[in-house]
């Protein structure tokens, strides 16, 4: 794990003094509010409904025990003993007070954590594979270039007051699970006809009031030069990008509305500009130190069988689904990823209290060489675990509600803070996630039925991903009253889609039975081997249609 | 954002949060601030609101105790003064799907 130097101790330090006086200030009535929002908000505190908001920063979404035990005492002594990780890998406490977040600064800054860059417009924390390091046919550890990117982006002068928020994230394997290209820039690790490594570069994708799918201007940045060619990206969107339009001010409308072609001739053309005058290039030996803080663990020698845990398996049917499931393929013999459950059946998508932190921090360090990773759907990740010990991490996580056997199912859902928490909110989110988890909480159903991803947002900002959900729901507000919104077919991988909206809204007495539809409208049609999303793209929306508004 | 009021709306409290730890608070008859909105002024009427709101924004700066000052509609019923949006129920009592916090304890079926 990359560990801080001189200087990252020192910015950390000097920030947290900094808003420790900033803080008195405000609360002595030497700031106004109007004053404080944009300092407050640059160390990652919002103002929710019921108090205030602190979003802690979790780069890449790794984290190691020691932190997390941290996050655990941190939410149990300033908050209400629990936190809620998010879809940018990062964790979120829902009720810290104004006057205690310099004492949380503190306490994070002690074990290498901020939230700084975790809001403005400004370039937030870069996200990554939450397999990273472990996943078979990787090209290299992304963290590596997503650690380069924050040094890099961190108080970047130039880059600290964009159009608008900024979100880069960074896949090194053909299929995708950061979610490149519905980010501002998502970063490929490629390999070229010679064997070298380089990046293909997408830019312009983005979620929000209107989602775009991003478009490959980059076909194959060299390593020496990605740095270079970002500052391109952000100078040509830094400069063109709208100003005048909160709802256009993002890369996506600039790429969309001058073409993906015109966005490639200005990013070379500035980085033609760049090259000629002094272009910020990384030195192999940067890379290199960088490179050891990822090195792989110290991985034994294994049989890649583990009969033992087979036998396990045949014994006990709920072990035997936790496998199927939440355990996945890593590129070490002998060795598992395995994925963390923050869906338990009717419970808070990527709710997890101080007690369950703790636990996961136990386990990591026990099995996992004290590692723990958050994937953007919500859940945890130990990247690297001993299949024969497998058992024991499954007894393990059980105990503590932690191995729900859901990961990828129709109950392993994505869903905003929405109308419970957050102030800019239309409807509620969680609840409706809720009562679909309990609707298909049969775990063979759930088999029978596949991979299907669920992602409900709250309102058109859609922190809840709902445009790339294979279903999608958003919340809506009508004269007060909460309405949800389907889409059908979108998509957060490397076929990345937006959903299409089926028809009028639902309400929230009518949503969980519209999903049972779609459903079952799904399982009636399907052809073998497909999941909803290959129906959905044979067939369409209409057969779906049909069923959901026969009633109308 | 969802409103907060409805337009026309006759019977509003005006609300904002604590600056310390943003809870929220109803700005009450003497001129505090009150973490119940049992304690809240009502003004029923368009003035009536408009002076209420002014009231609370005289104390929004330079005091800075508070923020985001705003009107919102409530109900009288038996049970007391109820915001009447599910996003000013929320605010007064806590989210729906922790029922264990915030002030909704202390609202038996406020959330029903």
């Amino acid at each position: 794990m990359y560990r801080y130097d001189e200087f990252d101790l020192k910015l950390v330090n000097e920030r947290v003094a900094q808003f420790r006086g900033q803080v008195a200030r405000r609360l002595a009535g030497e700031l106004s509010e109007d004053e404080f929002k944009p300092l407050r908000l640059m160390n990652g505190v919002y103002l929710q409904l019921h108090a205030y908001m602190l979003r802690i920063a979790i780069p890449y979404g790794t984290l190691s025990s020691r932190q997390v035990r941290k996050l655990a005492h941190i939410a149990r002594v300033y908050d209400k003993g629990y936190g809620h990780f998010t879809t940018r890998q990062n964790l979120q406490l829902n009720w810290p007070a104004l006057k205690d977040i310099p004492a949380v600064l503190d306490e994070l800054a002690s074990v290498e954590m901020h939230c700084i860059q975790t809001s403005g417009n400004c370039i937030r924390n870069t996200t990554s594979d939450h397999y990273a390091g472990s996943a078979p046919g990787e090209l290299e550890d992304p963290r590596v270039v997503c650690e380069i990117i924050r040094q890099w982006s961190t108080f970047h002068p130039e880059f600290s007051f964009l159009p608008r928020k900024f979100k880069i994230a960074v896949s090194a394997t053909e299929h995708d699970r950061a979610a490149i290209r519905v980010h501002d820039i998502g970063v490929q690790v490629v390999k070229n006809a010679t064997g070298e490594l380089g990046y293909e570069v997408w830019v312009g994708g983005g979620l929000g009031r209107t989602p775009i799918i991003g478009k490959k201007v980059g076909d194959f940045v060299p390593r020496a030069d990605l740095l270079s060619y970002l500052e391109a990206v952000l100078r040509v969107y830094n400069m063109s990008g709208r100003r005048d339009y909160l709802y256009k001010s993002g890369i996506t409308f600039l790429v969309h509305e001058i073409g993906a072609e015109e966005m490639k001739r200005l990013v070379e053309e500035e980085f033609e500009e760049i090259r000629k005058t002094g272009a910020l290039q990384l030195p192999q030996e940067e890379v290199d130190r960088i490179q050891k803080y990822f090195a792989p663990p110290a991985y034994e020698t294994l049989s890649d069988a583990a009969p033992e845990i087979d036998a396990l398996a045949a014994k006990e049917k709920n072990f035997a689904d936790w496998l199927k499931t939440n355990v996945a393929q890593h590129k070490v013999p002998g060795y598992a990823i395995v994925n963390i459950s923050l869906k338990p059946i009717g419970k808070t998508p990527g709710d997890c209290s101080s007690e369950q932190m703790e636990a996961v921090a136990d386990i990591a360090e026990k099995f996992a060489f004290s590692e723990v990773r958050v994937a953007h759907e919500q859940n945890l990740t130990l990247a690297n675990v001993r299949k024969k010990d497998l058992y024991e991490v499954w007894k393990a996580l059980d105990a503590s509600e932690l191995a729900t056997p859901n990961v990828g199912l129709i109950t392993d859902q994505i869903a905003c803070p929405g109308l419970d928490y957050c102030n800019l909110a239309n409807a509620r989110s969680i609840p409706i996630a809720q009562r679909i988890s309990e609707r298909f909480k049969d775990v063979d159903l759930q088999q029978k039925i596949g991979r299907l991803h669920i992602n409900t947002s709250g309102c058109i900002n859609a922190c809840g991903h709902h445009h790339v959900g294979h279903i999608g729901i958003l919340g809506v507000d009508k004269k007060g009253v909460e309405y949800y919104q389907v889409t059908l077919g979108g998509a957060a991988d490397e076929t990345a889609a937006v959903g299409e909206i089926v028809g009028p809204a639902f309400t929230e007495g009518e949503i969980v039975d519209a999903v049972d539809t779609i459903v079952k409208t799904y399982l009636d049609i399907r052809k073998d081997g497909e999941i909803l999303l290959d129906t959905y793209r044979r067939v369409g929306l209409q057969p779906f249609k049909e069923k959901l508004y026969a009633a109308h | 954002m969802a409103q907060h009021s409805r337009k026309g709306a006759q019977v509003q409290a005006v609300t904002a949060n604590r600056l310390t730890d943003g809870v929220v608070v109803y700005l009450t008859p003497q001129n505090g601030w009150s973490p119940s909105l049992q304690d809240a002024e009502i003004a029923e009427g368009k003035e009536a609101a408009e002076a209420l709101l002014a009231r609370g924004q005289t104390f929004f700066e330079p005091g800075n105790f508070v923020l985001d000052v705003y009107l919102f509609e409530v109900e009288r019923t038996e049970a007391g003064i109820r915001a009447a949006s599910v996003r000013e129920t929320i605010r007064q009592a806590g989210p729906t799907v922790r029922v264990d916090l915030g002030k909704q304890a202390e609202l038996e079926g406020v959330h029903a």
